[in-house]
């Protein structure tokens, strides 16, 4: 027979595995969410080489050892690396079944995200408010892009758990709202590591500097 | 008030040239016969139903071959109007400013609205129906590529009537793109067209990526793929890893424009080289992403038209994934002249010359794979071997360009010139038209008209070689790229009067396709097995055109060519169903929503290209709404009933 006996390899679900990957459906979604984070990947990576060819170029402005205030970033960092693993706990407790569980640690982890949010901003408007303003150098133009394409993914980020904790409210945890739950955190912790080379490379480096 | 109004208007729409105007009439009365047409015979529904709510492959890929030829046949017009512009000295058809919008949007065109598209539109035809499955992994996000493509294009395209065309070329090097050099919302129109079209494009490479991976019948193992399937593959592994890169390089340019940052100005800081490296960071994967799919379609054509299995299929695939590799370090090969130092151009030089050994082998077993065979010359054996000859000559050329001291001395000039359209006609053009030949019957279940093809082929091909031949001696005698015109008594006029006529006899090619095309719908010869060319892989076992969920019983695969190994052994009647196989099938919903999200995109766009933040922000608001509401959208897909199966199928014949 050249038939297959059973039908695709995405049909019936598979046992032994965690939730989100126990539809094939579902699995496939992951794995598509895997190469779009390769891909966003890269797009910091082209942001990253473009602020290390930049970053010297001042232009008799601010730089960036004057610029950055250690409290103030390393606020940031403490409260985004939190949120990752209070993100962690929410798809723990989706493995769990424990929807009140997931509910309360997305809401936490939302409540985060807002915070870093608003810590990023402030900091951004105290730059401007010296004069330290995109349009000023090369160097500020890319620490400005940089910075704030990964804020704008922690801000997308934040609608984004929003609208899975009303799913999650509504349907409860399926096959289909814990492959969302496990994406959105997938997402978030990416958001975490590219947020670790912004610390080291621009930060970190920028005070040594 | 009204003085304000026509001020405006005489900004707004591109004015004064009697060409623009031409084409405002003939833009408008299109418009209005196709509303007309549309409502005169009640197709308003069978248009949305149909057709732009679809999430079906076939008709998404049908909908991007369309695209790229009506792209092709306006990037062919540029040429014309250039060449045209070329023939004789101290010509004045063209002004300046008009040669450079010219050459600007035909190479954006050519590259990204129709090289881009045709690849598309083979992939997504051939692969699932080549790999056993039903759809792609994901046919909503694969219909929200295509709008995001369909309506980039459309903005593009739009330049020419509204606002003005961008000129800074293809490439638009800042910082003659930059605001400063460069005012009006021409480049604005080039950015954000190919931002927009290329988020699509990633989406695509991602799509291809897990369908490959995770949607082949049971059974087909990586190494029993189809190569057609295996190109499609690296291409979209090189997709995915280029246009990272282009999408950077665009939005900084933007914000330049924009908002008055300093990434590629002169002033304060800027960097305008940096761009140029992340631009050819795509650019150079780039070529190779149009060619992959070519070589791959040439690889399909060879063996069937041989009756033999492809020779050297083992180095066939190292071959396409070692040029996905070598592709991301070559591509400072586009600016020896930087002077970024010897130790830099000799890696990218010797990387540039090492492209060419997997070059070679494909070619080689293509040649071996003929040999001894029973050769059936169909057209797209015509283009098959006809890019053979083409791609290597252009090959050879692009290894002389790639010795980076001589490049200095041809850096620019014709000699590249006819080296990329060498490459790019030769071997990406000729290469899909190979493809689009061979499937055609699968598309649309006739074949095209063999007399009218022939017709075309020699046209295009003496065409190419009358036009691109004389400009490696032009480019040897100094002869620039970019020029609009040049003196006399430089040696150049005649070379020049018989590249225009090569041109032109492109364009006859090109019409009698479009002929070709015509004749075919009407009387074409249809196509009732399925398998009209005797081949060799799956696609060819289902029914031309193939039904809306593609097979009604997944086949089991244990060999490579599986189709050819069935017909060899007797055996097709076994993918046959009986209707005790039948069970019904999970298929998506139909959705509007790709659609509105082009639009959405194409507003937001549209806002931007002229600065009106409000219609972009409404653009951009709708753009997330779209998102959301996709994100609350749960229960997409239907399943097909067995009765509805059994029905198609017995009205094909072809239940057992
Ligand atoms: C069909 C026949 C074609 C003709 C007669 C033709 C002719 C030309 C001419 C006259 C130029 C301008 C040269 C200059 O002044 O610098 C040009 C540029 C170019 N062509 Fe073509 N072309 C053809 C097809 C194609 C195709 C199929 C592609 C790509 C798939 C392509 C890609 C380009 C590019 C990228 C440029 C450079 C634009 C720039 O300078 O920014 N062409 N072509
Ligand atoms: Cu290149």
């Amino acid at each position: 027979m050249a038939i297959a006996a059973h039908d695709a390899n995405l049909h019936g679900a598979i046992a032994g595995k965690p939730i989100e990957y126990q539809d094939p459906h579902q699995a496939v979604k992951i794995l598509g969410f895997w190469l779009f984070l390769a891909t966003d990947m890269l797009l910091f990576g082209c942001l990253f080489a473009t602020y290390l060819v930049l970053r010297t170029h001042t232009d008799g402005g601010p730089t960036a050892s004057q610029l950055f205030d250690v409290p103030g970033f390393a606020a940031e960092t403490i409260i985004l690396l939190t949120s990752s693993f209070t993100g962690g706990l929410a798809t723990l407790s989706m493995r769990n079944g424990n929807k009140k569980g997931v509910m309360a640690w997305i809401i936490v982890t939302i409540l985060l995200g807002l915070a870093f949010v608003g810590l990023e901003v402030n900091e951004f408007i105290t730059y401007a408010s010296h004069g330290a303003t995109m349009q000023r150098s090369a160097f500020l133009s890319s620490f400005f892009t940089l910075v704030g394409t990964h804020g704008s993914h922690v801000t997308l980020g934040i609608i984004w758990m929003f609208s899975i904790l009303m799913q999650v409210k509504k349907r409860g945890i399926t096959p289909e709202t814990a492959r969302k739950i496990f994406i959105v955190n997938l997402y978030w912790h990416f958001l975490d590591v590219v947020w670790v080379f912004i610390f080291t490379i621009v930060y970190l480096s920028g005070v040594v500097m | 008030m009204l003085s304000g109004i026509g001020n405006f208007a005489s900004h707004f729409f591109v004015t004064g040239d009697p060409m623009i105007y031409g084409a405002d009439a003939s833009i408008l009365l299109v418009s209005l016969g196709i509303l007309f047409v549309l409502t005169r015979y009640r197709k308003w529904g069978w248009l949305w139903q149909d057709w732009l709510t679809t999430v079906d492959h076939k008709k998404i890929g049908i909908m991007y071959l369309i695209a790229a030829l009506l792209m092709f046949f306006r990037g062919g017009v540029d040429a014309l109007l250039m060449r045209t512009q070329l023939a004789v000295p101290n010509n004045h058809f063209l002004t300046a400013e008009h040669y450079d919008q010219i050459f600007t949007t035909h190479g954006t065109i050519m590259i990204l609205f129709m090289a881009m598209p045709l690849i598309f539109a083979l992939f997504n035809i051939v692969v699932p129906l080549q790999i056993g499955a039903r759809d792609v992994a994901f046919p909503y996000l694969n219909a929200v590529s295509f709008w995001l493509f369909f309506f980039g294009a459309m903005l593009f395209n739009l330049s020419f009537v509204i606002g003005g065309s961008p000129d800074a070329g293809w490439v638009s090097y800042p910082p003659l793109s930059e605001l400063h050099f460069d005012p009006g919302p021409g480049e604005n129109y080039y950015l954000l067209a190919l931002q927009i079209s290329g988020i699509g494009s990633i989406a695509t490479g991602i799509n291809f990526i897990a369908t490959i991976l995770k949607m082949r019948a049971p059974g087909m193992k990586l190494m029993q793929m189809p190569l057609f399937t295996w190109s499609a593959l690296s291409a979209s592994i090189v997709i995915i890893f280029a246009f990272p890169a282009l999408t950077i390089a665009l939005a900084l340019l933007m914000l330049d424009r924009i908002v008055g940052t300093h990434f590629f100005t002169i002033l304060h800081g800027g960097d305008p080289m940096m761009f140029v490296n992340l631009f050819w960071v795509w650019g150079h994967p780039e070529v190779y992403i149009v060619v992959l799919p070519s070589f791959g379609a040439i690889s399909e054509v060879v063996a069937t038209f041989s009756r033999k299995r492809i020779f050297g299929y083992t180095s066939m695939v190292a071959s396409l994934l070692l040029i996905s590799v070598i592709s991301y370090f070559v591509w400072a090969h586009h600016f020896f002249t930087m002077g970024a130092g010897a130790d830099v151009n000799t890696f990218f030089a010797i990387a540039s010359m090492m492209v060419a050994i997997p070059t070679g082998v494909k070619v080689f077993n293509w040649l071996f794979t003929m040999y001894r065979g029973r050769i059936r010359l169909e057209l797209p054996m015509y283009w098959a071997l006809a890019l053979i000859v083409g791609f290597l000559m252009g090959g050879a050329t692009g290894v002389m360009l790639a010795i980076a001291p001589a490049d200095y001395q041809y850096h620019n000039s014709y000699f590249l010139i006819a080296h990329f359209h060498q490459t790019l006609i030769g071997g990406v053009v000729f290469g899909l038209f190979a493809g689009m030949y061979y499937w055609w019957p699968k598309m649309f279940g006739f074949k095209l008209n063999h007399r009218l093809g022939v017709w075309a082929f020699w046209l295009f091909n003496i065409g190419f070689y009358v036009c691109f031949m004389p400009q490696y001696a032009l480019g040897f005698m100094g002869m620039q790229r970019r020029m609009y015109t040049y003196p006399a008594g430089m040696g150049w006029t005649d070379l020049n009067f018989i590249s225009t006529i090569g041109a032109y006899l492109m364009g006859l090619g090109f019409l009698f396709i479009v002929a070709q095309i015509v004749y075919s719908i009407k009387f074409g010869e249809r196509d009732l097995t399925g398998d009209p060319w005797d081949a060799r892989t799956l696609e060819w076992s289902l029914p031309s055109p193939a039904p809306h969920y593609n097979f009604a019983v997944l086949p089991q695969v244990t060999a490579r060519d599986m189709w050819w190994e069935l017909k060899q052994q007797g055996r097709t009647g076994d993918l046959r169903p009986t209707s005790e196989d039948l069970k019904p099938i999970h298929m998506p919903k139909n959705s509007g929503r790709p659609f509105i999200m082009g639009v959405s995109f194409f507003v937001a766009g549209f806002g931007f290209v002229f600065n009106w933040y409000p219609i972009a922000v409404i653009g951009l608001l709708a753009v997330v709404v779209t998102l959301i509401t996709r994100s609350f959208e749960y229960g997409d897909e239907y399943h097909v009933p067995v009765e509805e199966i059994q029905h198609t199928e017995a009205a094909l014949g072809r239940l057992s």
